[in-house]
């Protein structure tokens, strides 16, 4: 039986590893791959904590937060789409009118 | 789940999650969050989770991994050129990144978890369906709200706009068919 610790653990480290990705990619879709790795490190700390407690509310909260996740990568691709409209890249960094 | 498997399991998903942040090509990007993914999903079902790790298994790597391969052909995106000179982000993401660890890890191992035993229905879709239909009714009902207002958001934003700026500019994807 493995503890539940490091379920835990390997939840801390993949969403270090998808802020890194945030942080240091330019290109916006790597960017929101990135997101979609964080927020699968949080639903598999939701997972062992609801295992931990015997309660199934985690996987509840695990199934709203997968319907946001997929709300978020369209309207975010919809917003690329249209950003690569404009500026025909997907660079982070040509992306400046609003830079002060 | 047996150690064994899940040391398997982590060790891949945390590779495939390297490869995901530190490789040129979007594809391949695109592809080791596909290992990622069903790696977390294999983890799940080892939590007793069988309802929520199949969909992980089929809403993520069916829908929404589909969704940005669909966007990265549609743009055509090739390899990203080299990125250089930004070595203080990299840095302090690295600093940041490794600081955040050490801080999980010190609560983690200092906190002793006993896990429940669960009935044999634990994470059945039942038992979900249950939840979702009782306690969280009203959530469930906002979410479908949320979906809606998604839709009609993503075709405003994503719809082609006659745009002056666009005219003066080589053609990609108002190109039209070559038939």
């Amino acid at each position: 039986m493995t503890p539940i610790n490091y379920y835990l653990g390997l939840g801390a480290l993949l969403f270090a590893i998808g802020t890194v990705g945030v942080l240091i990619r330019r290109n916006l879709i790597v960017v929101f791959m990135s997101i979609e790795l964080m927020l699968n490190a949080v639903n598999l700390t939701f997972i062992a904590l609801g295992r931990a407690m015997g309660s199934a509310d985690g996987q509840v909260i695990v199934f709203f937060v997968m319907i946001v996740a997929g709300v978020e990568a369209a309207v975010g691709l919809g917003i690329i789409l249209a950003a690569f409209r404009n500026r025909l890249t997907v660079n982070a960094d040509e992306f400046n009118l609003l830079r002060w | 789940m047996p150690l064994g498997i899940f040391a398997f399991f982590a060790t891949l998903a945390v590779i495939s999650a390297l490869g995901v942040i530190l490789q040129r090509s979007p594809v391949h990007s695109l592809l080791a969050l596909i290992v990622t993914l069903l790696c977390v999903a294999a983890l799940m079902i080892g939590l007793d989770a069988l309802a929520v790790g199949l969909l992980q298994a089929i809403v993520y790597v069916g829908a929404i991994v589909v969704l940005f391969l669909f966007v990265i052909w549609l743009l055509n995106l090739e390899r990203d050129p080299e990125e250089s000179g930004r070595l203080g982000i990299k840095l302090l993401a690295a600093v940041g990144a490794a600081a955040l660890v050490g801080e999980l890890t010190a609560f983690l191992t200092r906190t002793h978890m006993s896990q429940q035993t669960v009935n044999s229905d634990y994470g059945s879709m039942a038992q979900l369906a249950g939840l979702i239909f009782g306690n969280y009714l009203i959530a469930f009902e906002v979410t479908s709200l949320l979906l809606l207002v998604a839709v009609v958001g993503v075709v405003a934003v994503a719809r082609r706009w006659p745009s002056p700026r666009l005219a003066n500019r080589p053609p990609t994807l108002s190109a039209k068919p070559q038939t």
